[in-house]
């Protein structure tokens, strides 16, 4: 494993993409920095800015207003870059997958690397995720 | 030869940039186990580092190209020349040149001048903001910043160069114990400190809350590295400088050594208290909180030293 990619996997900072959510998954991604269950001790944190970003946590259904910002987003972040969809309607759509706005779920629009099914998630699902992305980094 | 030695390893690049990952690393966990939490591990500000230069550098569209990636690279070499000459003003104190001093404060400004070009060469809203910002923080400290830094000068007999001010704490002992003029420019200096290193609560040009990242909104990839960097490297050179000219300095012999680490990091301690215990201050709070309250300090500060005191 080259020394690369093991700073990568060390230093994941998070960038929050709020793609027309309920607020509830935002909400769940918050309490993963709180000392509960303190993410930043696997290095990770959460940025403002998407040239920062090393994981891009998409939530919310994707509509034909977000889904422009979302592929916008997506294309500014330098790369490598890894997508995560977080959150039943992230994932699939869920309830409003028959939706007339609906722009289909997130992974139709961009490559996802790790789905968090949940409405909403628990954080321990997210710091799971996570785990996946890591592992799936080093290619294991 | 030995001025290159001196520049990228001992006391220059490579020594300020381990020692200012430390001190960020201690400013983390500190703050980490103030909010109850673990923390970050110690390799933490390594591992930011080597990723930031291994990700994609992106150049928007319509920035200032060279501009925007070259300000991050003076910044840093300012800082590191900095922090060269204070470790030579205390290792060869006689070495040094008259009025070294004054090019210390000079160079001191030029990282935030790095962050307010760079942040205007990109092309950003939010990071113009962020560098506006920024130079109306410069506006306010600087003042009484130098004027701060200038008492304990007069106090050391008009003594402009740092080996000068050393040699006279090392006769005199340490310079803000002894006089309260000194007293009340170290407080005006510790503030301008923080604000000198944008920390809360004057970190109102990188607010994340308001402006994202302030200037730094566009950087990705080994600029954005060396930006942090640079922060992580202040965060080890300010508050030396404040220990040479108020503390006096780290003497180098047995266990003097110990005794000026502490010094150290009894200001990082403080910074750290500063940054955790207060909340972010409006720009314009910022402003009016130096120029009505810290310049005028400073001034007494300083019309004290003249009276003798």
């Amino acid at each position: 494993m080259g020394i690369k990619l093991n700073a990568l996997t060390k230093s994941l900072w998070v960038f929050h993409l709020a793609a027309s959510p309920c607020n509830n998954c935002d909400i769940e991604i918050l309490d993963a920095l709180t000392p509960r269950h303190d993410i930043e001790r696997f290095g990770m944190l959460l940025v403002g800015s998407i040239k920062h970003a090393d994981i891009i946590l998409v939530t919310g259904y994707v509509n034909k207003k977000s889904v422009i910002r979302l592929k916008r987003l997506y294309d500014q972040a330098p790369k490598p870059c890894l997508v995560v969809a977080v959150g039943g309607c992230a994932c699939t759509g869920g309830m409003f997958r028959d939706g007339y706005y609906y722009a289909g779920p997130v992974d139709k629009v961009v490559p996802v690397d790790a789905y968090i099914p949940g409405c909403p998630p628990q954080p321990e699902a997210l710091i799971d995720a996570v785990v996946k992305v890591i592992n799936k980094l080093k290619g294991k | 030869m030995k001025i290159l030695f001196y520049y990228v390893i001992f006391p220059g690049f490579l020594f300020t940039a381990a020692v200012g990952m430390l001190a960020s690393w201690i400013d983390r966990k500190v703050t980490a186990r103030i909010h109850w939490r673990v923390g970050p591990p110690l390799l933490q500000p390594l591992y930011d580092f080597i990723k930031l230069l291994s990700k994609e550098i992106i150049i928007p569209k319509g920035a200032a190209r060279w501009t925007f990636l070259l300000s991050p690279v003076f910044g840093m070499a300012a800082i590191v020349l900095v922090s060269t000459m204070l470790w030579l003003a205390m290792l060869e104190p006689d070495n040094a040149f008259s009025g070294d001093l004054i090019v210390i404060l000079y160079l001191l400004v030029i990282p935030s001048i790095a962050v307010i070009v760079g942040g205007f060469a990109s092309k950003n809203p939010l990071a113009s903001l962020g560098a506006s910002r920024e130079m109306k923080l410069i506006m306010a400290y600087e003042l009484p910043f130098i004027l701060a830094v200038f008492t304990p000068v007069i106090k050391a007999d008009y003594a402009i160069r740092m080996g000068e001010l050393l040699s006279f704490q090392l006769d005199n002992g340490i310079i803000f114990l002894r006089y309260p003029s000194c007293i009340i420019a170290f407080i005006v200096a510790i503030m301008c400190m923080q604000a000198k290193l944008t920390l809360v609560p004057f970190d109102a040009p990188e607010a994340e809350t308001e402006i994202m990242a302030g200037a730094y909104i566009e950087y990705s990839g080994a600029p954005l590295g060396i930006y942090k960097l640079t922060r992580m490297m202040m965060l080890f050179t300010v508050p030396m400088f404040l220990v040479i000219t108020f503390m006096g300095g780290i003497i180098f012999e047995g266990w003097h050594i110990l005794w000026g680490i502490l010094k150290y990091v009894a200001l990082l301690v403080i910074i750290i208290l500063i940054r955790n215990t207060s909340p972010r201050v409006r720009i314009d709070q910022a402003v009016k909180f130096f120029w009505k309250y810290m310049t005028v300090l400073a001034i007494v500060g300083v019309c004290l030293a003249f009276l003798g005191r």
